[in-house]
C-alpha cells in the first residue's frame, strides 16, 4: 500500500465512520443477535440459555405460529395481486392525455402518506357494522336480495378482507412508481405498433406489458415483503373494534393473529426473545429468497439518477 | 391513447371521476364526522353533512337532537296520578281511549319525532322535549368545529393531564422532535457517507457498499429483539432517543439514494478543487452538497413523513405518556375510550394527518419525482 492509498483509506473511512458504528450497533450486531437467541431460551430478564432447534421444534408444532402464518398469506394473497392491479390500472388511467391529470394522480397519492394511526381509525369508523360509511353503501344494495353488511372488523370472515380494502386505499405510492415507468415506454414503439395496425389491446400486451414487467414484478415482490410485515393496522384495527381484548390477540377468533403480531407478542409480552427470534429468522429467509428473486427480475434494467 | 373527445376519451375520464370519488370519500367522512355532534355521528340514514336542528319546545326555538320517530298516533299528556303525576309523557291512542288519569297537552300524529333540547339538561331536572311534526324541525347546516379543542384536550387523558400536565402539545412537541432531529441526522449523515461512498476511491469501498446494500432485506422484526436490548442497555427506553439517535448514524436505503445522486456530478469539479488544495470536507461541503439539494430534500421529506407516521417504534421504546408522540397518543386515547366519541376521534385523526397533508402538498414534483425514481431503479 503506498502512502496515497493509505491517505485514500483513511479518508473513505473518515467519511463513512458513522456507517461503521451504525451498521455494526443498530444492524450487524442485531441480526447476529437474533441469530443467536433464536437456539436459546431468553427472557430480556435474564441471560440467554442454549437450547439447540427446541424453538425452531416448538414452533412446528405451534398451532397459532401456522394460524398467524395462514392469516398472513391469506392476506398477502389477496393484497398484493389486488393492489397491483389497482395501481397498475390507476396508472394507465392517468397515462392518458387528459385535462387535470396531476390533480387525479394528487388525489390517489394522498392516502398513501396518511399515518397508519389515523388511517386505521378513519377505516375502523368506516367498517363499522352499524353507522359505518361502508355497510351505510352496502345495505341499500344488499337490502334487495335480503342481505346486510357484515360486521367486517367484528366478524372472522370479513376483518381480513376489510384490511385489503383498507390496503388498497394506500396503493398510490406503487400508482406513482407505474405511471413513472409507463411514460419511460418510447412513443416511437406505440406509433410503429399502430402504422403495423396493431389494436389497442395488441398494443398494450406487446408494448406496453414488457416495457414496464420488470418494474411491477419487483415493486410487487417488494410489496408482498411489506405485506409479510404487516403489523399496525391489525394491531390497532383488531382491538378496537372488538372491545376489550389484548391487541395481540388477532380477535376476532383469532383471524388478525398475523405474523408480525404472533412475533411482537410473544417477545414483548409474553417475555419469549429466543422464540421470537426464531420466528424472526424464518421470516428472515423467506423475504430473503423473495429479495433474491425480485433482483434476479430487476437485474439488467438501467437505473437512471433522480 | 385516448384522444380529446373520443368515446374512449369519455370513459377515461369517466373512470377517473368514480375512482378518484372512491379515493377521496374516506377523507370527506373524516372531515364530516370531525364536525358533527355526537348524536349525528349515530343516525342512520347516513349523512354527510353536519346539522344543527332547530325547534320550539315550550315557546322556545332552541337546538334540538332528533331522538325517533313515534310510530303511531297519541297524545303529549300531563299525568294528574300515578308515579309520573305532574309529568309530562307520551301515551298512544290505544292507550288514551282506555282511560288515562291525564290531561292531553297536544296530540301527536303518528311519524311526528321525539325532540330533546340540546344541551338543555338543568341541574336535576330533565331536558325539554316534545313530540312534533317533522316538518316543524328546521335544519341547516352547522359545523361544530369546537370538537376539535375538545378532541384534542381529551387526547392527554382526565387524571394524569392535571398532575403531568401531559396533553395535546406535549404529544405535538415529541412528534417535532423525533421527525426534525431524525430530518437532520438522515440528511447530514447520509450525506457524509454517501459522499464517501461515492466521491471517494479507496481499498474495501466497494466491498463494503455490497455490504450496505446487503442490509436493506433485512426485515424490521428480525432486529426488533435485539435492538430493544441495546436501548435498554444504553438507558433510552422510554426516551425520544431510541426514535431518532440513530438516523445520526446512516441508513443503507439513503446512502444508496444519495450515493446514485452524487456519482452524476462531474468529477471534474472535485478535481480541479483539489488542485487548489481543498480538502475532500471542503470539497463536500462546499462543492457536493449545494448542487444536491433534490436528493437531499427527498432524502428529508421522507424521513419526516416515515417519523411523523411511525407506530411501532414508539410502542416499542415509549413507556410514559409524557414521551408520547402524536401517532401513539391517538391510538392510547382510541384504545381507552373505546369506539364511542367517534367525531373526537376522527378530530384528532383529521390534525395528525394535516401537518403531512400540508408538507405533500408544499412540496408535490418533489415527493412524486423522489417515489417514482427510488421506485423503478429498485
Amino acid at each position: 500500500m503506498t502512502r496515497s492509498d493509505r491517505k485514500q483509506l483513511r479518508a473513505g473511512l473518515a467519511f463513512t465512520s458513522l456507517w461503521i458504528v451504525g451498521l455494526f450497533a443498530f444492524t450487524a450486531y442485531p441480526v447476529v443477535a437474533s441469530l443467536y437467541y433464536s437456539f436459546c431460551d431468553y427472557s430480556i430478564l435474564k441471560s440467554p440459555v442454549w437450547c439447540g432447534l427446541e424453538n425452531y421444534r416448538q414452533l412446528a408444532h405451534d398451532g397459532l405460529f401456522w394460524k398467524s402464518l395462514r392469516n398472513t398469506l391469506f392476506y398477502a394473497g389477496l393484497s398484493v395481486p389486488l393492489g397491483t392491479l389497482v395501481a397498475l390500472g390507476l396508472a394507465m388511467l392517468l397515462n392518458c392525455e387528459i385535462r387535470g391529470r396531476s390533480f387525479f394522480r394528487l388525489l390517489f397519492f394522498m392516502p398513501s402518506i396518511v399515518p397508519v394511526v389515523a388511517s386505521a381509525m378513519l377505516w375502523l369508523w368506516i367498517f363499522n357494522g352499524e353507522y359505518g360509511l361502508m355497510n351505510g353503501f352496502l345495505n341499500p344494495i344488499l337490502g334487495l336480495f335480503g342481505l346486510h353488511g357484515p360486521a367486517w372488523l367484528a366478524d372472522p370472515a370479513w376483518s381480513k378482507p376489510a384490511l385489503v380494502i383498507m390496503s388498497l386505499w394506500g396503493t398510490g405510492n406503487a400508482m406513482v412508481i407505474y405511471l413513472a415507468g409507463l411514460q419511460n415506454v418510447p412513443r416511437e414503439l406505440y406509433e410503429a405498433a399502430e402504422i403495423d395496425g396493431a389494436s389497442s389491446w395488441q398494443r398494450f400486451r406487446h408494448v406496453t406489458l414488457p416495457t414496464i414487467a420488470p418494474v411491477v414484478a419487483f415493486n410487487a415482490i417488494m410489496a408482498l415483503i411489506g405485506a409479510m410485515q404487516l403489523f399496525a393496522q391489525a394491531y390497532i384495527m383488531s382491538e378496537a373494534a372488538n372491545g376489550n381484548g389484548n391487541a395481540s390477540d388477532g380477535n376476532p377468533e383469532r383471524s388478525t393473529l398475523f405474523y408480525s403480531i404472533y412475533l411482537f407478542s410473544t417477545a414483548f409480552q409474553d417475555i419469549r426473545m429466543g422464540y421470537a427470534s426464531a420466528m424472526a429468522y424464518i421470516l428472515f429467509l423467506v423475504t430473503a429468497a423473495l429479495t433474491w428473486f425480485a433482483a434476479r427480475l430487476s437485474r439488467g434494467r438501467s437505473g437512471e439518477a433522480l | 391513447m385516448a384522444r380529446p373527445h373520443t368515446a374512449s376519451h369519455r370513459i377515461v375520464v369517466a373512470l377517473l371521476v368514480a375512482c378518484s370519488a372512491a379515493f377521496v370519500l374516506p377523507f370527506v367522512w373524516l372531515v364530516s364526522t370531525s364536525l358533527k355532534p355526537i348524536e349525528q355521528t349515530i343516525s342512520l340514514p347516513l349523512t354527510f353533512i353536519p346539522r344543527a336542528y332547530m325547534a320550539a319546545i315550550g315557546g322556545r326555538q332552541v337546538e334540538v337532537t332528533l331522538d325517533y320517530a313515534v310510530s303511531g298516533p297519541g297524545a303529549v299528556v300531563r299525568f294528574n296520578s300515578g308515579p309520573d303525576a305532574g309529568r309530562t309523557g307520551f301515551v298512544t291512542s290505544g292507550q288514551l281511549s282506555r282511560g288515562v288519569d291525564a290531561a292531553v297537552v297536544h296530540p301527536v300524529q303518528a311519524g311526528s319525532w321525539h325532540v330533546t333540547e340540546k344541551d338543555g339538561a338543568t341541574l336535576g331536572g330533565r331536558p325539554a322535549w316534545d313530540i312534533i311534526p317533522r316538518e316543524q324541525v328546521s335544519s341547516r347546516i352547522r359545523f361544530r368545529w369546537d370538537n376539535y379543542p375538545k378532541a384534542l384536550a381529551a387526547l392527554g387523558g382526565d387524571a394524569e393531564a392535571d398532575r403531568h400536565r401531559v396533553g395535546f402539545w406535549t404529544f405535538l412537541r415529541n412528534s417535532v422532535v423525533v421527525a426534525v432531529l431524525g430530518v437532520l441526522g438522515t440528511v447530514f449523515s447520509n450525506a457524509v457517507i454517501a459522499y464517501g461512498f461515492a466521491r471517494l476511491r479507496w481499498r474495501g469501498r466497494d466491498a463494503f457498499f455490497a455490504l450496505t446494500l446487503a442490509t436493506m432485506m433485512v426485515p424490521f422484526p428480525v432486529l426488533m429483539v435485539p435492538l430493544y436490548g441495546v436501548f435498554k442497555g444504553l438507558g433510552m427506553i422510554g426516551t425520544l432517543l431510541p426514535l431518532w439517535l440513530p438516523t445520526w448514524f446512516g441508513s443503507a436505503f439513503n446512502i444508496f439514494l444519495m450515493r446514485q445522486f452524487f456519482r452524476t456530478i462531474p468529477e471534474e469539479l472535485s478535481e480541479a478543487a483539489r488542485i487548489d488544495g481543498c480538502s475532500e470536507w471542503r470539497i463536500f461541503w462546499r462543492i457536493i452538497v449545494p448542487l444536491s439539494t433534490p436528493v437531499l430534500v427527498v432524502a428529508a421529506l421522507f424521513h419526516f413523513i416515515f417519523a411523523w407516521n411511525d407506530f411501532l417504534g414508539p410502542l416499542l421504546y415509549l413507556t410514559r405518556k409524557d414521551t408520547y408522540t402524536l401517532a401513539l397518543a391517538l391510538e392510547s386515547y382510541q384504545s381507552q375510550n373505546g369506539g364511542v366519541q367517534w367525531h373526537y376521534l376522527m378530530a384528532a385523526s383529521a390534525v395528525t394527518i394535516l401537518p403531512v397533508i400540508l408538507l405533500f402538498l408544499l412540496a408535490q414534483k418533489t415527493f412524486i419525482r423522489g417515489i417514482a425514481t427510488t421506485g423503478s431503479k429498485g
